[in-house]
């Protein structure tokens, strides 16, 4: 006969202000095996929780069934109570009379009577529930960094501190990521490339960190502790051993109109390249789609040239596998394309911009030194227009979300542009002005106040081309929608922030969830930013979702801790809710047939062969044995297996049968 | 198959050219059209300002009579009416009680699944495949495609074109011959029907439009609506003195612009009919241009990264 507690919460209110829940632990009280029943306001609580301990030891309580909120929340909290109170924390459950009940009805006598039904079937299944220990498993103390950003550089410089070693894959030539290409930062106007360039270099020499450029992550296999994990390093075409970064080479190219992805298309590379002069690493790729060799067979004039013989033009990608216990993503973000604003001209009118395209142009080291000159003829426009939320906070777009960083680097480029431009108008077109931060509403008043930009709250509807002149119209809808027009010379266009091409594909790679935009998902919005859903995988930066500097370092930070956490002990504990193949005595051993269905349909690749030898070291049987280190408990196997050899832990065939009589048998 | 033609009013009244232009465009790709038995107004403007109920049995009377005669694709060259009847169906899908209401008042069969296209689908689906073939006169003319506003919006409905910069016209006069020019102007409201009572507000708007296209070079200008069409053309002296300058530029339909290129007269056409006089030059027929330029595709790749 079983002793089991039933423990009702009510939330606060979440719960209580629709199920009775003084009723449900009365009920409850009544049902077979029910030794105590109570309900409280917060079981989570402090008194919540020393109150389950004490009931576990002076009712010698053994099985416990918490009825509250999604067991994603709270398990762990209550599981851990009952170890503390000597009960094994496998025979506590939870019942979910919240999300599954209390938030999704009415306050009705039914809802209450649901909670009720609810609670039953998890005393039924806690009665079948068995003594679990969990597993041990070792812990590979490296990390790897997916994308060389701000965020992801952040992340492995604080890995690394803590004296664990990194590697860092990053997709480009060169790590920087957008940062790279910033010409002053908001909200201090710092220079953008002094600020990170150190910072780059400190990743090329960290004893710690092992760096991969132009290299992709292919594949990952294994768990929490244990990744294994294939890179693909793109073929460089070059010796990076011998090449000494003089880059004579990339000034003898005969391709010299390739557009240059690091200026945005508003300069050009030749195909042999360094993206920009700061880059990390500072030697040269040949990009071979453009290269003149490998499309006509002929001209190698960067080896005739290269005085340490250092290139390669038969160098083919490798393959390095690599052993790591944490993954940080830090792959960062795009902005939008050009056929997203037809409307606008951009991509028709060269002198309609995006926002990374003025940074270029602002910056002191991009095509114009620094000056602001229209790509189209080069003049100095003297009335330029910014339209904030190009393509954001507009569901006709798709793009319902707000980008969060453009208010705030359309105010930093009004403003860079009037300090270059003394007798330039800049203009911005706004929704709203969304300046949440330190010193950042200062900052955006500083670009109206002190550089007089002319904010006018409303959207551009269109804009067309006309005697050399941009026409830009649109409405002040602060007076009275009246429309406006201007006559600009230049148009920056604040487009959205989305998620990075080949987000979606990277994602299923490492298996991690992402949202509706295919930026990655965390696993909790509030509690767990910077974790996923996949023990062991952590998210850094504007992968996540679009986000200015000082936020992605702080997540990056963030997410390092949780890596130094993983890494301070020597072995980790894993749930034991997996998969087992059953094992009987001798002659049969196993309901297991050795059929291995199981094995082509796991995902996770944790279904081994185990061999039974008689004395005579003869194979009499063959058998299912599932990796402890590896099974994620997903029971797809079970499903599968025919001779029902094969069951999970904690969800077993009987306890799962046995909920569903519960409810049945009402 | 059957094809149903749903003329509305217009076609009846003033655009009659715009029908007698389709019909023999149509003929030309051995396409038979059968006018809707019985058809009545789609309700236009007025319906659906003063009785939302009245606005829907409108169009549903006329898509449930189309059903009756087993037609399943439906033309509807007036971009107004397009849109009633494409609102209509959308809303009548969308709420299953407002439906049974609606049938309800018409007292027919209606199931909702008449596909309704405008001028363009209708080409698109049936011609634009053998339309090259068929060019003998290519349309060698600079041309200013203007949609107005019903054509494409609102998109979350129709889901036809681009909003902002709508393409399938300009596609279509390229196919013809043409050369569609780029201007900013495509989208922009004629006035519609303020064309009565409000005669200075159209004259502003159509000639803003107007000016817009023949400042960029535009010969000809081509709509597919017969509102924006007596906008543009009738409206013409009054436009001409809010400019303050003589346009000259004729205004065709699209179905008389590709009729042209397949070598139907002007008379069959009905350009007749307008009222800005259409005089269309002969040019020498080399002008491959416009074709070469819509060849060209930009890659979009490099510019990304
Ligand atoms: C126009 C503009 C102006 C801005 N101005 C400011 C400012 O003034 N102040 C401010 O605080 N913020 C500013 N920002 C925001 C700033 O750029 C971001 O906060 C920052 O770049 C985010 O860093 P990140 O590392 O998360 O992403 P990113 O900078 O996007 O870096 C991601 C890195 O990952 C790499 N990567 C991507 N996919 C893969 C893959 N599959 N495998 C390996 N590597 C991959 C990329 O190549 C890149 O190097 C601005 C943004 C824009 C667009
Ligand atoms: S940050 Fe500002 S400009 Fe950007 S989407 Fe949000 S409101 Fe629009």
């Amino acid at each position: 006969m079983s002793r089991i507690g039933v423990f009702v919460c009510h939330c606060g209110e979440n719960i209580s202000a629709t199920v009775n829940c003084e009723k449900v632990a009365q009920i409850s009280k009544e049902l077979k095996g029910v030794e105590f029943s109570t309900d409280y306001k917060y079981m989570c609580s402090d008194p919540g929780q020393t109150m389950l301990k004490e009931a576990i030891k002076e009712h010698k309580l053994d099985g416990v069934v918490v009825a509250a909120c999604s067991p994603r929340m709270h398990e762990p909290t209550f599981r851990k109570a009952c170890s503390e109170a000597g009960l094994n924390p496998y025979l506590c459950e939870m019942s979910n009379i919240r999300e599954h009940c209390s938030w999704v009805h009415p306050k009705d006598d039914l809802t209450t009577e649901k909670a009720e039904d609810l609670v039953r079937v998890m005393v039924e299944k806690v009665k079948k529930n068995k003594a679990l220990n969990s597993i041990k498993v070792p812990v590979t103390k490296t990390a790897l960094v997916i994308g060389g950003g701000v965020a992801g550089i952040q992340a492995a410089l604080d890995i690394a501190n803590c004296g664990h070693k990194v590697v860092m894959v990053e997709k480009q030539p060169s790590i920087g990521g957008h940062m790279s290409q910033l010409s002053e930062t908001f909200p201090t106007l710092d220079c953008s490339q002094c600020i990170l360039t150190p910072r780059m270099v400190e990743i090329a020499q960290h004893p710690n960190i092992t760096l991969y450029t132009y290299a992709e992550v292919e594949k990952v296999d294994g768990f929490i502790g244990n990744f294994k994990i294939t890179v693909r390093k793109k073929s460089k075409s070059l010796d990076e051993h011998l090449c000494t970064g003089c880059g004579l080479c990339t000034t003898k190219c005969p391709q010299k109109k390739i557009p240059n992805e690091f200026e945005r298309g508003l300069g050009f590379r030749p195909a042999i390249y360094v993206p920009f002069p700061q880059a990390v690493p500072n030697k040269p790729v040949i990009d071979r789609e453009n290269c003149t060799y490998y499309i006509k067979g002929k001209c190698k004039v960067c080896e005739i040239v290269c005085p340490t013989k250092a290139i390669r033009f038969d160098q083919e990608d490798e393959l390095v596998e690599i052993e790591a216990g944490a993954i940080v993503l830090a792959t960062g973000f795009d902005v939008l394309k050009s056929d997203f604003f037809p409307e606008y001209g951009y991509g028709k009118y060269k002198d309609v911009i995006d926002g990374l395209q003025f940074e270029r142009l602002a910056s002191a080291s991009g095509p114009t030194m620094g000056e602001i000159r229209r790509p189209s003829d080069g003049q100095i426009p003297k009335k330029i227009v910014f339209v904030a939320c190009a393509g954001s906070r507009d569901p006709a777009k798709g793009i319902e979300y707000c980008s969060k960083i453009c208010c705030m680097y359309t105010a930093k480029h009004a403003m860079l542009y009037k300090h270059k431009v003394h007798d330039g108008t800049p203009y911005v077109f706004y929704m709203d002005i969304r300046a949440g931060g330190k010193m950042y509403e200062e900052f955006v008043r500083r670009a109206i106040v002190e550089d007089e930009t002319q904010y006018i709250r409303g959207r551009v509807s269109t804009i067309y081309e006309k005697n050399g002149k941009l026409i830009v119209k649109g409405a002040d809808t602060l007076m009275g929608a009246e429309p406006v027009e201007i006559e600009a010379d230049m148009v920056v266009l604040a487009t959205a922030g989305v998620a990075n091409h080949g987000a979606e594909a990277l994602a299923q790679t490492v298996h991690v969830s992402y949202d509706a935009y295919k930026f990655f998902a965390e696993a909790h919005p509030k509690l767990k930013p910077v974790e996923t859903n996949t023990a062991g995988i952590f998210l850094a930066g504007a992968c996540q979702a679009p986000k200015d500097i000082p936020e992605s370092v702080a997540a990056a930070s963030g997410a390092a801790v949780k890596v130094a956490a993983l890494f301070s002990n020597d072995e980790l504990t894993r749930e034991p809710l997996i998969a087992v193949v059953n094992r009987q005595a001798p002659p049969v051993f196993s309901s297991c047939v050795g059929c291995f269905l199981c094995q082509s349909v796991c995902p996770y690749q944790a279904i081994e062969r185990e061999e039974i030898k008689n004395r005579n070291g003869e194979v009499i049987k063959t058998l299912a044995k599932v990796n402890e280190g590896l099974c994620q408990g997903c029971g797809t196997c079970v499903a599968l297996c025919r001779t029902k050899a094969i069951d999970i832990h904690g969800y077993s065939n009987q306890q799962v049968y046995t909920e569903v009589m519960a409810l049945l048998n009402d | 198959m059957k094809i149903g033609f749903y003329p509305g009013c217009s076609m009846k009244g003033g655009a009659r050219e715009y029908q007698e232009s389709v019909v023999a465009l149509a003929k030309v790709f051995d396409i038979e059209l059968v006018e809707i038995p019985d058809w009545n107004c789609c309700g236009a403007t007025a319906a659906h300002n003063l009785n939302k109920e009245l606005s829907l049995s409108l169009p549903a009377r006329i898509m449930a009579l189309a059903e009756k005669e087993g037609i399943t694709d439906i033309v509807v060259p007036c971009a107004a009416c397009y849109n009633r009847l494409s609102v209509t169906k959308h809303e009548l899908a969308e709420d299953a009680s407002l439906c049974s209401k609606v049938t309800g008042i018409i007292d027919l069969k209606y199931s909702g699944k008449t596909n309704i296209l405008n001028i363009i689908q209708f080409i698109d689906k049936y011609i634009t495949d053998k339309l090259e073939e068929k060019v003998v006169k290519p349309f060698n003319y600079n041309t200013a495609c203007y949609y107005g506003c019903l054509l494409v919006r609102p998109h979350a409905i129709l889901n036809f074109d681009r909003v902002e910069d709508p393409q399938s016209m300009d596609v279509l006069v390229k196919k013809s011959g043409g050369n569609a020019i780029d201007w900013a102007f495509k989208t922009e409201c004629c006035g519609a029907g303020m064309s009565v009572s409000r005669t200075d507000t159209v004259a502003r708007l159509s000639g803003d439009i107007l000016k817009d296209a023949s400042d960029r070079k535009a010969e000809v200008m081509v709509v597919a609506c017969p509102m924006c069409h007596s906008n543009l053309d009738m409206r013409r002296p009054e436009i001409n003195k809010y400019l303050d300058e003589k346009i000259s530029m004729p205004v065709l339909y699209i179905s008389q612009v590709l009729g042209l290129a397949v070598g139907l007269d002007a008379k069959t056409l009905g350009l007749n009919r307008h009222m800005t006089e259409v005089i269309l030059p002969d040019k020498p027929v080399k002008n491959a241009e416009p074709a070469e330029v819509s060849k060209k595709v930009a890659n979009p790749e490099k510019m990304e990264a």
